[in-house]
């Protein structure tokens, strides 16, 4: 019989008190009314320990580093380990054969109740062969481990939306997880990485209330990702008031000013990195003097250079426009030409 | 490829040559047109002051007419102000004309490019109410004069519900708004939104050639 979280919680020495500070803080951060707390820890404490399998097809560990390292040890960190890894190929003491049948052994024991999570984007190019864990391709053990899935969790942007590894021009057919489990439940929590606390928030959700969060039109949980970058964003008031840093080291860049004008993401990227920061709290990109990269969005690595600013165009240059403004003088030349020929005519006729 | 990355790339692009060849193919074309000989003599020398003179006379309105056309005059200067307010005063615009020719300049402050943008706003629609209720000019207005109110009027608009943040997400609001003004750079050449091109080319010729004839301006 499997320990219920509360159980696993209390022998890591987990006190009560600090179960419920988590609690009431996840209540907030779901935009849950304060008394909700008490329900979400009650829910989170009877749940069983459930089963997840955890893929990692084309990524870079990023996303588990994060989750699972930036500032250990948090509570986020205990509840991450207590519900999870059945089946990790980072973090599982276990390897090649013994590893496989560990998967196998979850999946048989809780078929259609354990949670996929997978990170790193899906090749399909030349039948999936660009990327394979023993010798089976990602996309067949995506397709077979997802079809016993309760729901999937897409932790990254290469798993959410293809990220680095789809960029173009996309050598190894990556697509996202979305792309190719469509009778599942997949939630995507994009950035790279994504916040830790974003992805045990879906878990305890998902232990909650049984469901996954409502989601934006990129399958992204609202709660996390409802608003932009920008619209939380501490320098805002500086992109109201037109002021702007030109470079980074230049008096607007030391007095705080917006990053817009240095190829700041912010206005058009959904994430909570403004408000729950990184580091424990401690900042995030922009607060360290850096543009938003815009690394929960979909398709971020080919929307034009990180140091573009947002109203500057990514494909015409002086040169083309040069280029256009002969070419019409050009047309127009060759119009009066005919006009004069036609002028011409028109007096000898008279 | 979503819609801002299309706005901002492809649509972009062509817009812009399409504006580039478009105005140089007309100004090109009317500037070798073949004009008849003149055998007479010029009664009054110095064609170009005659030029220059007819230019600004025909920028305000004559006092006989005054009472009819000022209140169109006033609100004509407001919103083409207000246009070069916030396409060369507004930051983001700058970045965008800095990313093409590489020239910047100093901004102006948001707060008064927004409001800028709402007074333009508002000569722009009243003088389309103008339009659409005297009965003269009702007669004389054609698809191209609505037309062309309308994709001027259109940038304006998406872009201030870009900067509120109004009715949809701020990356389809930019792309709208960016894409508003690549249908303006479309239509500009082939449209009467040319005149911004021609105004002072075609009264400075009729100003040289009444000063030539010695006809009083």
């Amino acid at each position: 019989m499997r320990e219920t979280l509360d159980q696993s919680l209390r022998r890591q020495g987990v006190s009560r008190r600090a179960f419920l500070k988590y609690c009431t803080a996840l209540a907030s951060l779901m935009a849950l009314p304060p008394g909700m707390a008490p329900a979400i820890a009650a829910a989170l404490g009877k749940a069983m320990r459930p089963s997840v399998i955890w893929l990692s097809f084309q990524e870079c560990t990023g996303c588990t580093e994060s989750l699972t390292r930036s500032n250990a040890p948090t509570l986020e960190d205990l509840i991450f380990n207590s519900i999870s890894l059945d089946y990790h190929e980072t973090l599982q003491a276990a390897s090649g054969t013994a590893a496989e049948a560990a998967r196998e052994q979850a999946m048989k024991a809780f078929y259609g109740k354990y949670l996929l999570i997978v990170d790193g984007s899906v090749a399909t190019g030349l039948q999936g062969a660009y990327s394979t864990v023993a010798g089976v391709t990602n996309l067949d053990e995506l397709k077979k481990v997802a079809a016993g899935a309760a729901a999937v969790v897409a932790v990254g942007s290469c798993s959410s939306f293809g990220g680095l590894p789809m960029a173009h021009p996309n050598p190894t057919g990556a697509v996202a997880v979305s792309d190719i489990i469509t009778d599942k439940p997949v939630i995507n929590v994009p950035g790279c990485p994504p916040i830790p606390v974003v992805i045990t928030g879906v878990l305890a959700h998902f232990l909650t209330y049984g469901t996954l969060p409502e989601t934006d039109l990129h399958r992204r949980p609202k709660m996390f990702y409802g608003e932009t970058i920008h619209d939380r964003c501490y320098r805002r008031p500086f992109y109201d008031q037109g002021k702007f840093a030109h470079t980074f080291d230049d008096e607007g860049a030391r007095n705080g000013w917006c990053l817009y004008e240095l190829g700041c993401k912010g206005p058009i990227t959904y994430n909570s990195c403004a408000t729950l920061k990184w580091n424990e709290g401690t900042s995030f990109p922009i607060e360290s003097g850096h543009g938003c990269l815009g690394c929960s969005e979909p398709k971020f690595w080919d929307k034009g250079s990180f140091y573009q600013p947002l109203s500057g165009g990514t494909w015409t240059d002086s040169g083309t426009l040069l280029a256009a403004a002969a070419a019409g003088v050009a047309v127009g030349a060759g119009a009066a030409v005919l006009s004069r020929a036609r002028q011409h005519h028109a007096q000898e006729e008279k | 490829m979503d819609m801002l990355a299309f706005a901002r790339g492809p649509g972009l692009h062509w817009s812009l040559t399409i504006l580039f060849v478009g105005v140089f193919w007309r100004l090109t074309g009317i500037l070798l047109l073949r004009r008849s000989p003149d055998y007479s003599v010029a009664r009054i020398s110095g064609w170009w002051t005659g030029a220059l003179r007819l230019i600004a006379l025909r920028s305000w309105p004559r006092r006989e007419f005054s009472a009819t056309t000022s209140f169109p005059t006033l609100i004509g200067y407001l919103f083409h102000i207000g246009l070069a307010v916030i396409v060369f005063g507004l930051q983001q615009h700058i970045l965008l004309i800095r990313s093409l020719t590489g020239l910047s300049w100093p901004n102006l402050p948001s707060g008064l490019v927004n409001l800028t943008a709402g007074v333009t706003a508002a000569s722009m629609l009243a003088l389309l109410i103008r339009r659409m209720t005297n009965p003269v000019l009702r007669l004389l207005s054609n698809f191209d004069d609505y037309f062309s109110w309308l994709v001027a009027f259109l940038p304006v608009a998406t872009g201030m519900l870009a900067v509120a943040h109004l009715g949809a997400r701020y990356e389809t609001l930019l792309a709208l708004h960016m894409l508003s003004a690549e249908l303006l750079f479309v239509w500009f050449p082939f449209g009467k939104l040319m005149h911004a091109s021609l105004i002072f080319l075609s009264r400075g010729t009729s100003g040289a050639l009444l000063t030539r004839k010695g006809a009083a301006i």
